[in-house]
């Protein structure tokens, strides 16, 4: 796509200098020439201010034609769905397949993709660990989906989204534990609490909550759910939607005790796609995001994939 | 190798054991310093020079050697690191016990104690076949996962067993070689003058075996250190996972070298005792065993 466009635009850029060169020279018939001649060419140098320049055939994606997108393996619910019949390459079986569409990010993903005029075959996905989606440098995807929080250093490292989802931190607790009754963040300070590396979880433990003793810093949140369910941590924090997944599907005897949102003195949070930094995309993506939270797509994938049930916000 | 050195000081530094060292010899004379000097200051200045001026070097600046990030991330990584030293020196304590006890249950001649043999074979065999993160992964979070009455649950607990399960299988076969280095006549002379089997083990074979170990084993130590790190598996904020929370809140690289400085720094000094403590026996050989 990219090929046969740049090689008309440099045809016009010729015409237009060959036809600027006769004006410039003796022959005064020339000179009524121009206007009309000059015309066709400079529309075909400057397309941009065309709606067409998000679209899809138009857009720098990695492979033209086609958009690569990326999330991390395994793939989990609600945020990814399994296919039914088994997961496709290289997917972890056990839980969500992102090629089908079905899952909160998966569906919002597709929902971008249908927006910039990709056909469902032309989007392909890719595995990328967590913390890599943000860290500097180039990037294998368009974009990246994969509950990155928006702050401000990722977002000086790689380009940074409109927010698709807005939602809190919240702390997960044991049932029975000391903490289940807590409704303010200060009842945490005694607490042993576990999070996942390079998380806002864990900024919000160390920044927000501020515990007596050192957070458990795991590799991945999976192993911070080992160590709730170890009793090596009091508590553990994640996403909301993480969060229900916890404690209605992954495990069993752990319940959501509260929100650390703006009554705790924490920032607002969104998740943010992920694109390289200054990537071509972004504004395109960002529009799409724009569009598709206006006539209320993103809203009705929140009401389809997400638990609507409502958890208290902890007080300071 | 005390007096004066032969040949007019052709040889920049004399190591006290008496051989020279062939890094640092040099040839002989004034003439051959210089040229030493000179070459040496040509080469790295060049090399020095190259790297300064190569395309990557501002970026690789900026991500590794950012002076901000590295006087912000000091103070953490270091007192992080104190985690790390008091790992090393409980394991390190219980690995020399247990690493001993097993080299003398495989030395033990005789079909008596072939269950022993067996055992202590089997052990070495299958520790040193694990890696370490898995033996971490299945302690620290599988033993405290059965839910056992009285079994402890904290990950630092079980990063002291995993080491010390882990090293004193290479231990006990360093050992092992020290042991099976003493000539068996000192074992037969040993029961001669009437010495049971683990008397003469007791006090003939182990002190002498020991001792000719000791630069291996401190070299089996320089591995525990650096593998102290592997406790960050299971939660714990050790000095490379507080470097890696520096380094994922930053993206840049200098937490890293933080902590790289900080290893170097322990590891320097116990090689330089192992030099030492080499050059010391040599020297007590020398003059007679005293």
């Amino acid at each position: 796509m990219r090929t046969p466009f740049r090689r008309a635009s440099a045809l016009a850029a010729i015409l237009g200098l060959l036809v600027a060169a006769c004006s410039g020279g003796a022959s005064p018939s020339a000179t009524t020439a121009p206007p009309t001649a000059t015309a066709s060419p400079s529309e075909a140098v400057s397309p941009s201010p065309t709606p067409d320049a998000c679209a899809a055939e138009n857009l720098e994606t990695k492979t033209a034609g086609k958009l690569t997108i990326g999330t991390d393996n395994p793939a989990f619910p609600p945020y990814y769905a399994p296919r039914e019949g088994g997961n496709t390459e290289p997917w972890d079986p056990e839980w969500g397949d992102p090629t089908t569409g079905e899952g909160f990010e998966s569906a919002v993903a597709y929902a971008i993709a249908e927006h910039l005029g990709f056909a469902e075959d032309d989007v392909t996905w890719v595995v990328v660990p967590f913390a890599n989606s943000f860290a500097p440098g180039p990037k294998d995807f368009d974009f990246d989906i994969n509950q990155v929080t928006f702050n401000e250093e990722r977002a000086q490292a790689a380009d940074l989204s409109e927010g698709y989802y807005f939602g809190n931190q919240t702390v997960v607790v044991a049932e029975g534990s000391e903490f289940e009754g807590a409704t303010t963040v200060s009842a945490f300070k005694s607490a042993k609490l576990g999070a996942q590396i390079g998380t806002t979880s864990l900024n919000a433990i160390e920044q927000v909550i501020q515990p007596t003793q050192e957070a458990g810093v795991y590799n991945t949140n999976d192993d911070a759910i080992e160590a709730l369910g170890n009793g090596q941590v009091d508590g553990i924090v994640v996403d909301l939607p993480t969060a229900f997944f916890i404690v209605n599907v992954q495990t069993e005897g752990n319940v959501i005790v509260g929100q650390i949102g703006e009554a705790a003195g924490a920032t607002p949070e969104h998740f943010s796609l992920v694109l390289e930094l200054d990537s071509p995309l972004t504004d395109c993506v960002n529009q799409a995001i724009a569009a598709l939270t206006d006539d209320g797509t993103i809203d009705d994938l929140i009401a389809e994939w997400l638990p609507d049930a409502t958890v208290p916000e902890l007080q300071p | 190798m005390t007096g004066p050195i032969p040949g007019g000081g052709g040889t920049i530094l004399t190591p006290s054991s008496g051989r020279r060292s062939r890094i640092l010899d040099v040839g002989e004379g004034r003439r051959a310093i210089a040229i030493a000097i000179v070459s040496s200051v040509l080469f790295f200045s060049a090399i020095g020079l190259v790297i300064v001026n190569s395309p990557g070097w501002p970026r690789f600046q900026a991500s590794f050697l950012d002076a901000e990030v590295f006087a912000a991330s000091w103070p953490r990584i270091a007192s992080a690191f104190w985690v790390n030293i008091r790992l090393f020196l409980i394991a390190e304590v219980l690995i020399l016990a247990l690493g001993l006890v097993i080299a003398v249950m495989r030395s033990l001649p005789g079909p008596v104690f072939f269950p022993l043999r067996l055992l202590a074979t089997a052990y070495v065999d299958l520790f040193r076949a694990l890696p370490g993160v898995l033996v971490i992964f299945m302690l620290g979070f599988g033993i405290p996962a059965l839910r056992i009455e009285g079994v402890p649950i904290d990950p630092f607990f079980w990063a002291v067993v995993a080491l010390t399960l882990i090293y004193s299988a290479y231990v006990a076969e360093v050992y092992r070689a020290g042991i099976e280095s003493i000539h068996p006549s000192q074992a037969a002379a040993a029961r001669s003058l009437g010495l049971s089997q683990l008397q003469s083990m007791r006090h003939v074979v182990l002190p002498q075996a020991v001792r000719r170990v000791v630069p291996p084993l401190l070299n089996d130590f320089i591995g525990l250190q650096k593998d102290t790190a592997l406790v960050g598996f299971l939660g714990v904020v050790e000095v490379l996972k507080a470097a890696q929370i520096r380094q994922s809140a930053t993206f840049n690289f200098t937490p890293y070298l933080v902590t790289a400085l900080l290893f170097v720094l322990l590891t320097i000094p116990m090689a330089r005792f192992v030099d030492w403590l080499v050059a010391r026996d040599q020297r007590r050989a020398a003059v007679g065993g005293r």
